[in-house]
C-alpha cells in the first residue's frame, strides 16, 4: 500500500495540485512585499481562469487564452491597485469586493456567451512538450511536458532572486517595510506597490489559466478557495518566494495525500481533515513566528 | 473626504453589481390571486444542466400544459434564499411557491409558518420525521438510491477490472444515499467487484471543484477503477474530463450528462425534477395539495432512471441492458429493496 501511495502518479499528482496555489502565493509575496494585503487573489484567479478560457475559445490558441489569463488578472489586480494605494481604501474590504465580483462578472458573462450557469464549451488544452527520455513513464512525461510547469519553477526560482538580490526587489521591500524611509530616498512608493499588485495579478491570473486548461472548460466558481490557500502559504512560507513556494507544496502533498487515502478504506471524514491538521501542525509547530512586511497592509500618506 | 465617499461609491457599486448580475426576479405582476406559481433557484441557477435546469423544464411543462403563470428569483448567495422566497411569497398573485435543493430546508420551513395560506414544496427537503411539517408544505424527495442501483448494475455487468469508483461532492445524507444505492447495484450484480468511494470535501465548495473531482478520478482510474460514477454537482465535471484523458468510462448524475464527454459517458443517473414540479402544480392547480408530507418519487413514479438512448446504447451490450431493465421492475414491484445508508 505504501509504494501506491508514494509511487510517480503521487508525486505528478502532487505538482500538479501545487502549481495553480505556487503562482497565486507567489502573487501574494510581490503585492504583501510591497506593502498592500492581496487578499482578491481568489477573485484574480478566478477572472483569469474565464479570460483564459474566452481567449481560447475564440482563437483557438491556447498562447493567445494565456495571454488573456494574465491580461484577465492584471486588469482585476489593476482595480485593486487602484483602490488600495491611489484611493487608500481598506485593502480587505476592496479584496473582498473583488472577489464578490469576480463571481458575479464570470457568471453573467459566460450565461450569455455559452449560455450556461455551469461551464463553458471545451477549449483546447495547452501544447505537450514531448521529452523523449521519460516517454516511457507517462504521469511524469504528462507533467513535465506541461509548458505552465515548467514555468512555475522558473518563476519561482526566479522570483528569490529578484525580490532579494536585486534592486527592484529592495526598492519593494523598502516601499513594504518603511514606506517613509523609501520616500525619503527619492523611491516612488506609489509606482512601487503598483508593481507589486501588478505582479501578483499576472501570476494569479497564470494560476487560472492553468486551472481553465487542466480542465478543458471554465466552470462556475471554480477558483475554490485557492486564492486564500495560497495566502495562507505565503504566511507559512513567511512572505519569501521559496519558503511559499515549499508551504505550497506542502499542502498539495497533503491534499494528495488526502486523495490517495480516500481509497484505502479509512472513514473519509478523518482523511479530509488532513490538510487542516498539516497546516496547523505547520504553523504551530516548525516555522516559528511569521512576521508580516513592517507597512503591510497600510497605506501611505505623503507628508505635506 | 472626497476619497472616502468615492471609495464607498466603488465598494457600493462594485457589490451591488454583483448581486444585479445574479439575481434578478422575472416575470410581470398579475391580476388574480393565488392564481401563479414562484420558484427559487439554488445558487447555481438556470443553465446549471443539472437541477435547477430540470425544475425551470417543470415550471415550462406547466406553462405549455396547464396554462400556469410564473416568476422566478435566481439568488447568489445563502442570506438571498430566504428574502426571496418571502419576496415571491409577498407577492398576492404567487399562490405556491418552491425552493430548489436541500439546502432551502431550514428557510422554507420558517417562511412556510410565517406565510400560513400560501403554498410551499420544497425539492430535495432535508426530511426529519421526527419534526413535523408546516401543513402548507410539501418535502419533495427522491429515490436517488434506487436509480443509482441500476447505474451501480450497468457498472458492476460492465467493468472489465472488477473494479468500480464512486465520487461525491459534499460527504452529506443526501449523497451517501447515491452512493448506498451505487454499491448494493454494484454488488448485486457482481459480489466479486470492489467500489473505490471518495468525496471531494465536507462542504459546499465541494460541489464546485472540477480540479478537485479530476485528480480523485485520476487517481481512482490509476487504481484500477475502469468505470466512475459521479454524484458531486460541477466538480464531476472533472471526472468526465479524467474519463476522456484516460479513456475509461464515467457515468453522470442528475441530467443526461453525455455531452459533457461523448462517448466517454457510459449512462447518466437521472432524477426528474421536471416530473415533480409539474406533478405538485397540477395537484395544486386542482385543489389537491397535500401539504405536511413529504412526496417521493421513486422508479415507481418516473422521478428518477438511468439513460439508455441513441447515444449510448453502442456501449451498452443488449443484454446488461435487458438485465438492468429486470431489476427496475423487480425494485418497483419491491422484489428488490434498495438501501439508503
Amino acid at each position: 500500500m505504501i509504494s501506491q501511495i508514494f509511487s510517480l502518479a503521487f508525486l505528478a499528482q502532487t505538482i500538479r495540485i501545487t502549481v495553480p496555489y505556487s503562482l497565486a502565493s507567489l502573487g501574494g509575496v510581490y503585492s504583501e512585499r510591497g506593502g498592500v494585503v492581496n487578499i482578491a487573489l481568489e477573485g484574480i484567479i478566478l477572472n483569469g481562469a474565464f479570460c483564459a478560457t474566452v481567449g481560447t475559445y475564440y482563437t483557438g490558441s491556447a498562447l493567445f487564452g494565456v495571454i488573456c489569463g494574465i491580461a484577465g488578472g492584471l486588469l482585476t489586480a489593476l482595480i485593486h491597485a487602484v483602490v488600495s494605494i491611489h484611493i487608500k481604501a481598506d485593502q480587505i474590504i476592496s479584496g473582498i469586493a473583488i472577489n464578490l465580483f469576480a463571481v458575479g462578472i464570470t457568471k453573467f458573462v459566460l450565461e450569455i456567451l455559452f449560455h450556461s450557469s455551469s461551464n463553458s464549451d471545451r477549449i483546447p488544452g495547452l501544447p505537450h512538450i514531448h521529452l523523449g527520455f521519460i516517454e516511457n513513464q507517462p504521469d511524469v512525461a504528462r507533467l513535465l511536458g506541461n509548458p505552465l510547469v515548467l514555468l512555475t519553477i522558473i518563476i519561482v526560482i526566479a522570483s528569490q532572486f529578484i525580490i532579494f538580490k536585486t534592486r527592484f526587489g529592495l526598492r519593494l521591500r523598502a516601499v513594504g517595510e518603511n514606506p517613509e524611509a523609501a520616500d525619503t530616498v527619492g523611491i516612488s512608493v506609489t509606482l512601487y506597490r503598483y508593481y507589486g499588485v501588478l505582479i501578483s495579478g499576472v501570476l494569479a491570473g497564470l494560476a487560472g489559466a492553468w486551472l481553465a486548461f487542466d480542465q478543458h472548460s471554465f466552470t462556475d466558481g471554480m477558483s475554490a478557495g485557492r486564492g486564500y490557500i495560497a495566502l495562507a502559504a505565503m504566511i507559512v512560507g513567511k512572505w519569501n518566494p521559496l519558503g511559499a513556494a515549499a508551504a505550497c507544496l506542502l499542502f498539495g502533498f497533503a491534499e494528495s495525500l488526502q486523495i490517495q487515502l480516500q481509497g484505502a478504506g479509512l472513514p473519509t471524514q478523518f482523511i479530509q481533515m488532513i490538510p487542516y491538521v498539516a497546516t496547523i501542525i505547520v504553523l504551530a509547530g516548525f516555522i516559528g513566528k511569521a512576521v508580516a512586511p513592517g507597512a503591510d497592509g497600510v497605506p501611505y500618506e505623503k507628508e505635506k | 473626504m472626497l476619497k472616502g465617499f468615492s471609495v464607498v461609491v466603488f465598494v457600493v457599486l462594485i457589490a451591488s453589481g454583483a448581486f444585479l448580475f445574479e439575481s434578478c426576479g422575472k416575470g410581470q405582476p398579475s391580476a388574480a390571486p393565488n392564481s401563479e406559481v414562484g420558484l427559487v433557484f439554488d445558487v447555481g441557477g438556470r443553465g446549471d444542466k443539472s437541477f435547477n435546469d430540470a425544475a425551470y423544464l417543470g415550471l415550462q411543462m406547466a406553462k405549455d400544459s396547464l396554462g400556469m403563470k410564473y416568476q422566478y428569483i435566481e439568488p447568489s448567495g445563502g442570506s438571498d434564499r430566504e428574502s426571496a422566497l418571502r419576496q415571491l411569497a409577498s407577492q398576492k398573485s404567487i399562490g405556491l411557491i418552491f425552493g430548489v435543493g436541500f439546502i432551502f430546508t431550514d428557510d422554507i420551513t420558517n417562511v412556510a409558518k410565517d406565510f400560513p395560506d400560501k403554498k410551499f414544496a420544497c425539492i430535495d427537503y432535508s426530511y426529519d420525521s421526527t419534526k413535523a411539517l408546516p401543513k402548507n408544505l410539501i418535502a419533495i424527495e427522491f429515490r436517488e438510491n434506487e436509480g443509482s442501483f441500476l447505474v451501480g448494475a450497468i457498472a458492476g455487468l460492465m467493468t472489465k477490472t472488477e473494479k468500480v469508483g464512486f465520487i461525491g461532492g459534499m460527504e452529506s445524507p443526501l449523497i451517501r444515499k447515491f452512493q448506498a444505492g451505487y454499491e448494493a447495484g454494484v454488488k448485486y450484480v457482481n459480489p466479486k467487484c470492489k467500489v473505490l468511494v471518495a468525496y471531494a470535501g465536507v462542504t459546499g465548495e465541494a460541489f464546485k471543484n472540477p480540479a478537485k473531482g479530476k485528480e480523485l478520478a485520476l487517481s481512482q482510474y490509476s487504481q484500477g477503477a475502469d468505470i466512475i460514477y459521479h454524484a458531486s454537482g460541477v466538480t464531476g465535471l472533472g471526472v468526465f474530463e479524467a474519463a476522456r484523458e484516460m479513456k475509461k468510462y464515467a457515468i453522470g448524475v442528475d441530467m443526461d450528462q453525455w455531452n459533457e464527454a461523448p462517448g466517454y459517458v457510459l449512462t447518466s443517473m437521472v432524477k426528474k425534477g421536471n416530473v415533480a414540479v409539474y406533478d405538485i402544480i397540477r395537484e395544486w392547480k386542482d385543489g389537491k395539495f397535500n401539504g405536511g408530507t413529504a412526496e417521493i418519487f421513486g422508479l415507481r413514479d418516473d422521478g428518477v432512471d438511468f439513460v439508455y438512448d441513441k447515444n449510448n446504447k453502442p456501449l451498452i451490450p443488449e443484454s446488461v441492458y435487458k438485465q438492468v431493465d429486470g431489476l427496475r421492475n423487480d425494485i418497483i414491484t419491491g422484489k428488490i429493496r434498495v438501501p439508503t445508508q
